[in-house]
């Protein structure tokens, strides 16, 4: 194998894993700006790769080629809905961030089996009718050595992710809607003396996160299962959120750390290719990504600060 | 005195509550989907209490939960989030197996107390490692006791295949390091119901002595409820976070060996984490944290759990509802604002029609 197609293997397969992340990552970077902790990012996760794999399997005949795409939406649709499940109880209902989050990651495994059950009559939808596969990037693969390396066979989703991570930057650093989802993450009761409604900031914060987080989730499930069963998502949800936190809870650092992540992921399947990597016992490979994950959390916290006012209820003055 | 009193009421009321409105929510879904939810429930209670056998497995499940239980209430009560009982429940899991199989002519007592102990020791340290790491650098205990659950999956599948077996399941331990006793198994006709309960019932109390009647335990619930109160008044927040912790990955770890030496009797490879730990936390959110609470719930999730597995033949529902339920209920738990909002509403009507007379 030479260098170039070394690289590529590394490059491809590491932007593969990498794309849930980086939508998930991404998520928790909008619900968490708002001031709501959102661990059941997991369990939507889960929902979004259950919604797609349906849609994938109802919807090929009818949409062909597009089916993975547009199963992006159906997964980001359910995860709005479920992640109106957290808004509720964290928002309205006053219940603890985690908790709530820890309901929801119990309930989506459940109920997504118990539906997959209800429609299949077995615990996983069996391959899908078509997954994302391996795509060029218009006009960009035609540069020389760069063009073969990062824009060949390579993932789709992930240079949509890449392409929502600065959509997601200006949207929260450069319009007015970014400012007052982010002052309400710091100190709402100041927002709301400007007028600002604390309520639907939240809301919209925790809803994004569910859209982007029911992508991810469609990812995982289109593009790396290419099924759906309870063995789907495991943990790329918690891995999105220690993602966020290293991207000091900014989209572009987000989406940087969600790529390093899928690259420590994609080692325990192409390891054997690189040298020297293919004389770790697997063993290491397959616990690499969340040791990595601790250790990078170690070394990052301190030095990196969280919204002010995160993970606590905001209830309204009188 | 009235507003204790009124406390207590509630501290019962709410759980009441919340598990009648996620029975309620379980048969609105079932309707949904064209299910008899009273053919599934009933299927569920009967199946379970109509046979000594699966009241047995329904207390050995119930036994698990009491200890994953308890570890998860006390990391709470000290202000920490301990995900990680289900990676601690098969760390402790894997040490009782090893320390079993590993001396298996020491005598009975000896054995079970070495492997027990082993167990405690694993499931501490697992979780120990979290509980230092949010005392030292100020790391999110919810995502390192996360990261460690996988960790620990993996190396238990490796531990598995490369050091205690060649497939993917070891050896049955020796009578002498089995926890089941005759005449248990002879009164629930079969089931694999053992020694752990006793086990739990003693830790249930010494949960109760610690908490309640020590000064480690207050200190450790003054710290849950507010740090920097309890720095001033000469506590280190940095020992409590750690002996919580380490006390409640002991418990998980406890609750593996309970699951390992009792109910199966060796270990085998894990496709995923063992619900037993996420069911843990569900306990003990529901017991609120009272540790007689959290053997009750433990006993309704063990019910839900054994007898789950007769709806899909009695009445054709999928066993994952019984995890929808108990979702649904520990949402109504979390959410208890409501509840609470609902009970006071009724108080106040009550006293007002009272002035009224």
């Amino acid at each position: 194998m030479n260098i170039v197609s070394l690289l590529q293997l590394i490059v491809s397969s590491s932007l593969v894993y990498a794309a849930p992340l980086i939508f998930t990552a991404l998520g928790g970077t909008f619900s968490e700006r708002s001031g709501v902790v959102n661990i059941g990012l997991e369990g939507i996760m889960v929902m979004g790769a259950f919604m797609s794999a349906i849609f994938n399997l109802t919807f090929y005949s009818t949409f062909g080629a597009m089916t993975p795409w547009l199963g992006l939406l159906a997964g980001g649709v359910i995860g709005i809905l479920f992640s109106l499940i957290h808004a509720v109880a964290t928002i309205n209902l006053r219940a603890d961030h985690i908790v709530s989050g820890t309901v929801i990651n119990l309930a989506a495994p459940a109920l997504a089996v118990f539906l997959t059950r209800a429609i299949y009559g077995a615990a996983q939808t069996g391959p899908l009718a078509r997954s994302f596969g391996f795509s060029n990037i218009f006009l960009l693969e035609k540069i020389p050595v760069i063009g073969p390396i990062f824009f060949q066979n390579t993932s789709g989703p992930a240079y949509l992710g890449i392409l929502t991570a600065i959509i997601a930057w200006v949207v929260l650093f450069k319009t007015r809607f970014g400012l007052r989802l982010r002052s309400v993450g710091e100190h709402p009761h100041a927002a709301e003396t400007l007028g600002i409604n604390v309520y639907l900031m939240k809301y919209s914060g925790v809803l994004i996160s569910g859209f982007l987080g029911g992508i991810g989730g469609a990812i995982q499930a289109q593009a790396i299962h290419n099924e759906f069963g309870i063995l789907t998502v495991a943990g790329q949800g918690f891995i999105s959120m220690a993602a966020m936190i290293f991207g000091k809870w900014n989209p572009l650092g987000a989406m940087g750390a969600a790529i390093f992540f899928g690259f420590a992921q994609s080692l325990a399947r192409i390891g054997n290719y690189i040298p020297i990597i293919q004389d770790v016992p697997g063993i290491w490979l397959q616990v690499l990504p969340y040791l990595l994950t601790i250790v990078i959390l170690v070394g990052v916290v301190g030095r990196s600060t969280a919204p002010k006012d995160l993970g606590n209820t905001f209830v309204k003055s009188k | 005195m009235q507003t204790t009193s009124k406390n207590r009421l509630n501290a019962l009321l709410i759980p009441l509550f919340s598990i009648l409105l996620g029975f309620i929510f379980g048969a609105i879904l079932m309707l949904l989907f064209g299910y008899n939810p009273i053919d599934a429930y009933s299927a569920m209670l009967m199946g379970v209490f109509n046979s000594p056998y699966f009241m047995g497995e329904a207390i050995r499940q119930a036994t698990v939960l009491t200890f994953t239980g308890l570890g998860f209430a006390i990391a709470f009560k000290a202000g920490f989030f301990n995900i990680g009982v289900a990676g601690q429940l098969l760390a402790g899991w894997v040490a009782a197996i090893w320390v079993a199989l590993s001396f298996p002519d020491l005598p009975r007592i000896i054995l079970l107390t070495l492997s027990l102990g082993a167990a405690i020791i694993a499931g501490a340290v697992w979780a120990g490692i979290a509980g230092a790491l949010r005392a030292y650098f100020g790391t999110s205990e919810v995502i390192v006791t996360i990261m460690l659950n996988y960790t620990a999956l993996h190396l238990t599948n490796y531990i598995i295949r490369s050091v205690l077996a060649t497939g993917n399941t070891t050896e049955i331990v020796g009578e002498n390091a089995s926890l089941r006793v005759g005449w248990l198994t002879t009164l629930t006709q079969g089931s694999r119901i053992n020694m752990g309960l006793f086990i739990a019932i003693i830790v249930v109390i010494l949960y109760w002595v610690f908490m309640t009647q020590t000064t480690a335990g207050f200190e450790v619930r003054a710290v849950g409820l507010n740090p920097d109160a309890s720095t001033y008044a000469g506590m280190s927040a940095k020992r409590n976070i750690i002996l919580s912790m380490l006390i409640s990955g002991g418990l998980a770890g406890l609750g593996g060996a309970v699951h390992g030496l009792g109910t199966f009797g060796n270990l085998f490879t894990q496709s995923g984490l063992p619900s037993l730990g996420f069911n843990g936390i569900a306990v003990a959110l529901l017991g609120l944290g009272n540790p007689v609470g959290i053997f009750f719930s433990s006993i309704l999730f063990g019910v839900l759990d054994v007898g789950a597995g007769f709806m899909p033949n009695r009445a054709g529902v999928p066993d994952e509802m019984a995890d929808i339920v108990i979702a649904a209920i520990i949402f109504f738990v979390g959410a208890n604002y409501v509840i609470r909002l609902v009970l006071d509403k009724m108080q106040s009507n009550k006293t007002a029609e009272k002035g009224g007379e």
